[in-house]
C-alpha cells in the first residue's frame, strides 16, 4: 500500500522531516503522534502534494507508484485522501455539485462512467445512512459558515464519498469537543475495511479511545523514533513527549 | 443596512495584488475565424455625404436622414469622454468605413436564400440557425455585419401582435412608432458615442409588444461583427406598451482581427404602465492578444425608461469580451412604484479593461433599484465598477440596494469601486455593500486533493461567485454563460 523510505522535506531552508520511514499494509490503521512542531502536518501535506514544500530526500510509493511524481489532483484520483485540519471554505459552491464533481473526476480517471445526478443521490444517501448523518450541509456551499464539527464531518463525509485507498486523517480532532469527535470516530470506524489504509494524525492520545490504531508511531525532529502497538499511545498520555524525545536525544 | 444621509458621497476601493498565477489565461479565442463573404462597402472615411448615402441606401424617410444630420453636426462639436477608467490611443474616425453589407440585394426569404458561408460562421459558434430554429420559444434576428440576413419566428410574433424586426425594416414599416420613440431615452447629444451611433447607424434591432400583451417567446439575436475596420453601430429600441412584457437576450462574438475595432451601440428600452421588459447581454467579442492588440472597443450606451407607473426594467450582463469595455446600462425610474434592477458579471484578463456599471435615476415616488455587480480580473485585467445611484427630490420612499463584489485570480489584476451616491431626498432607503476576494492558494489545493485539476477549481469558484447574477439568465443563456466563462478563464491561474 504505502511504503515511505526515508522522506526529507523542508520548508524554504528549513529541514522538517529528516529521514522518515513508514510501511502501511492495507486494512491497516496507523497514528502518528507527537509534539507541536515535531513534522505531523507537514507529512501529511507532503504526501498529498500541497505546494510550498520541498521533498529533497527519500521516495513515497502508493501501490507502486512514486507519489512525488503526481499532481496533488493525479494522487487523489490514484486513491489518496486527505482530511484537512482546516478544511477550506468555498463560497457559492454547492456542496453536493462539489461532490458530484471530484467523484466523477475520479471516476473518470479510473475509466469508469461517471454517475449522473440520480445514481450520485441514491450513493449519497446510502454513505449518509452509513455514518448516520443527515443531508442538511449538503445543500450549502462547501465548509461555508460551518461550525467546527460540521467541518470535519463534512471531510469524513467526503471520505466516504470518494472511497479512498489510503486516507490521512490531519489532526481531525483538533478543536472538536466530545460529541463531535465522537461522531467522527464512529464515521472513520464505519469506512474502515480490509483494503482501505488509515493513517491518524493527532497530538492526543483522546482520538484514539475512539479510533483503535494497529500501530502507533512517534513523530519527533522529522524522524520516526518510536513504534509500537496502542498502548505506547497511552503510555504517552500519561507521561507526555518529553520522556521519549529527550531519550533519543541522549 | 445602513442609511446614507442625504448627500453625495463618492468613494473609491483600490486593491491589487502581486503574485504566482501566470499561466492559466492564455486560452485562445476560440471564435477567430473571418468569414469569406465579399461586403459592398463604403471607403472610409465620414462626412455628411456618407451619411447621405446610408440613409438613401436604407431607404430612410427624409427626417431619418435629418435626424442623423442634426446628430453628425452636434457630434462634430462634442469631446472624447475621458473620465473612464480605461486606456487606448485615440481613434481616427476618418478612417473607420461607415457601411458594409453582404452584397446579395434582396433579403433571403428563408435560410435557403442565405449565403452557406454564413451558416457555417454562425454554426462553427454552436449556434446554428436551424438548431435555434427548433429550440422552441427562441426566435433569432441575426445581424451579421451591418445588415439582418435571417429572421425566424416572424409569424408567431406577429400573431400576438409582437414586432420583432431589424430597425432598418422598422423604419419602412413602422416609421411613426420609431419616430414616436427614437431618441427619447438616450438623445443624440446624450454622449460623444451616442452622436456618433445616432448619425451612421446602419441596423440593429426594433421591438414592439403591444398593450396587455406577453411576448409568447424569448427573443433573441446575435451581433457579430465581420468585416475588417468596419465599426459597428448598432441601433436597439425596444418599447413595452401597457401591461406587457418581453424578455430580449443578445450575444455577440466576433472573428479575430489584427485592428482594433470600434463598437459604439446605443440601446433604449420604453417600459410604459405596468410593462417590464428583461434585457439579458452574453458578450464575448475579440478581446485582443496577449499584448491587448486586435481587440474590440465596446464603448455602449444603454438606458431603459421606467415611463410608466409599476413598470420594470431589468438588465443582466455576462461581459467577457472586448479589449476595452465602456457600458452603463441604466434605468430611469420615472413612474411611480417603478423598478429598475442591474446583475452584471464582467470578466477581464489579458490586458483588457473595463469601466462598467449602471446608473439608476429615481424620479417616481416609492421606486426601488437593485444593483448586483460581480467583477473578476485575471492576469493584467483592469477593471473598474463604476455605478450612480440618484434619488432626486421628488423621489419619496425611494429605495436602493448595491451589492458589488470583486474576484482577483493572480496578483497582477486590479479591480476599483466608484460609488456614486445623490440623495436629496430625506425618505430614501439605501444599502451598499462591497466586497474583494481572491482565489486562495488553499481554495486551490483542496479541490486539487479531491481530485479536481486546478481549472476545474478555478471555474467552480467563480461560477459559485456569480450565480446570483446567473440566476437571473434565462435559462440557456445561464448554460451558455458558465461555459463562456470557463473557457475565457481557462489558463487565468499558474
Amino acid at each position: 500500500m504505502l511504503s515511505v523510505k526515508g522522506l526529507k522535506a523542508s520548508v524554504g531552508d528549513e529541514p522538517i522531516l529528516k529521514g522518515l520511514d513508514l510501511e502501511v499494509k492495507p486494512g491497516e490503521v496507523h497514528a502518528i503522534m507527537g509534539p507541536n512542531g515535531s513534522g505531523k502536518s507537514t507529512f501529511a501535506h507532503v504526501l498529498s502534494g500541497r505546494e510550498g514544500y520541498e521533498v529533497t530526500g527519500g521516495s513515497a510509493e502508493l501501490d507502486g507508484e512514486d507519489l512525488f511524481e503526481l499532481e496533488p489532483e493525479e494522487r487523489a484520483r490514484l486513491g489518496l485522501f486527505l482530511a484537512f485540519q482546516y478544511p477550506v471554505e468555498l463560497p457559492g459552491v454547492n456542496n453536493m455539485y462539489f461532490l458530484k464533481a471530484a467523484l466523477n473526476a475520479i471516476r473518470k480517471s479510473r475509466g469508469e462512467e461517471e454517475l449522473d445526478a440520480v445514481s450520485f443521490m441514491r450513493l449519497m444517501k446510502e454513505k449518509l445512512k452509513i455514518l448516520h448523518l443527515d443531508d442538511s450541509l449538503l445543500k450549502r456551499p462547501v465548509n461555508f459558515g460551518f461550525s467546527g464539527g460540521e467541518k470535519k464531518r463534512n471531510e469524513i463525509f467526503q471520505m466516504a464519498l470518494l472511497e479512498p485507498k489510503l486516507a490521512i486523517l490531519d489532526e481531525t480532532d483538533s478543536g472538536l469537543d466530545i460529541d463531535a469527535l465522537r461522531i467522527v470516530a464512529d464515521g472513520v470506524n464505519a469506512l474502515r475495511s480490509p483494503e482501505r489504509s488509515m493513517i491518524v494524525v493527532t497530538h492526543y492520545q483522546r482520538l484514539l479511545d475512539y479510533i483503535q490504531p494497529d500501530h502507533v508511531h512517534v513523530l519527533a525532529k522529522g524522524r520516526i523514533i518510536r513504534s509500537g502497538g496502542k498502548e505506547l499511545a497511552l503510555e504517552l498520555e500519561e507521561k507526555g513527549y518529553g520522556w521519549i524525545v529527550e531519550g533519543e536525544a541522549a | 443596512m445602513s442609511a446614507i444621509p442625504a448627500e453625495a458621497t463618492t468613494a473609491e476601493e483600490k486593491v491589487e495584488t502581486t503574485g504566482q498565477y501566470d499561466e492559466l489565461v492564455n486560452a485562445g479565442y476560440e471564435h477567430g475565424f473571418i468569414t469569406e463573404i465579399e461586403s459592398e462597402t463604403l471607403p472610409p472615411g465620414l462626412d455628411e455625404g456618407v451619411i447621405r448615402t446610408i440613409s438613401a441606401r436604407k431607404g430612410e424617410p427624409e427626417w431619418m436622414t435629418e435626424w442623423r444630420l442634426a446628430a453628425y453636426r452636434k457630434w462634430l462639436e462634442m469631446p472624447t469622454p475621458t473620465w473612464a477608467s480605461v486606456h487606448y490611443p485615440p481613434i481616427d474616425y476618418q478612417s473607420i468605413s461607415y457601411f458594409s453589407a453582404p452584397k446579395k440585394k434582396d433579403g433571403p426569404k428563408s435560410l435557403d436564400e442565405v449565403d452557406p458561408a454564413l451558416l457555417e460562421t454562425y454554426e462553427k459558434l454552436g449556434i446554428p440557425i436551424e438548431e435555434q430554429k427548433a429550440l422552441a420559444g427562441v426566435a433569432v434576428d441575426a445581424v451579421f455585419d451591418s445588415v439582418s440576413v435571417a429572421t425566424t419566428f416572424r409569424e408567431k410574433l406577429h400573431e400576438a401582435g409582437v414586432i420583432f424586426c431589424s430597425i432598418s425594416e422598422a423604419l419602412q414599416e413602422y416609421p411613426e412608432l420609431v419616430q414616436k420613440y427614437i431618441g427619447t431615452v438616450v438623445p443624440p447629444t446624450d454622449n460623444f458615442y451616442v452622436g456618433l451611433n445616432s448619425a451612421v447607424f446602419t441596423d440593429g434591432t426594433f421591438v414592439y409588444v403591444p398593450k396587455n400583451t406577453r411576448c409568447p417567446m424569448e427573443l433573441s439575436t446575435y451581433f457579430r461583427i465581420n468585416e475588417a475596420k468596419t465599426g459597428q453601430f448598432e441601433r436597439t429600441l425596444i418599447v413595452a406598451d401597457e401591461g406587457s412584457y418581453v424578455s430580449y437576450l443578445e450575444g455577440c462574438t466576433a472573428p479575430q482581427r489584427d485592428e482594433n475595432q470600434l463598437h459604439a451601440a446605443v440601446v433604449e428600452l420604453i417600459a410604459l404602465d405596468d410593462a417590464e421588459i428583461k434585457y439579458s447581454t452574453v458578450q464575448n467579442w475579440y478581446p485582443g492578444d496577449e499584448n491587448g492588440k486586435g481587440g474590440i472597443y465596446n464603448f455602449v450606451t444603454k438606458r431603459g425608461d421606467c415611463r410608466g407607473a409599476r413598470s420594470k426594467i431589468s438588465w443582466t450582463q455576462v461581459e467577457t469580451g472586448s479589449a476595452i469595455t465602456w457600458k452603463y446600462p441604466s434605468c430611469i425610474l420615472r413612474g411611480d412604484d417603478s423598478v429598475g434592477e442591474f446583475y452584471s458579471v464582467a470578466v477581464t484578463k489579458g490586458m483588457q479593461q473595463a469601466d462598467t456599471g449602471t446608473k439608476m435615476i429615481h424620479l417616481g415616488k416609492n421606486t426601488s433599484s437593485t444593483i448586483v455587480s460581480k467583477g473578476i480580473s485575471a492576469q493584467h485585467g483592469q477593471q473598474a465598477y463604476r455605478g450612480l445611484v440618484r434619488i432626486a427630490g421628488k423621489a419619496e420612499g425611494a429605495r436602493n440596494h448595491t451589492q458589488c463584489d470583486s474576484l482577483l485570480i493572480g496578483d497582477q489584476s486590479a479591480a476599483h469601486t466608484f460609488p456614486y451616491i445623490e440623495v436629496k431626498n430625506p425618505s430614501a432607503k439605501m444599502e451598499h455593500e462591497a466586497t474583494t476576494s481572491k482565489i486562495s492558494e488553499d481554495q486551490l489545493f483542496y479541490c486539487r486533493a479531491r481530485g479536481l485539476t486546478e481549472e476545474d477549481a478555478v471555474s467552480m469558484i467563480v461560477n459559485g461567485f456569480c450565480k446570483e447574477v446567473f440566476n437571473e439568465l434565462p435559462m440557456e443563456f445561464a448554460v451558455e454563460a458558465q461555459k463562456l466563462l470557463s473557457i475565457s478563464l481557462e489558463g487565468a491561474v499558474g
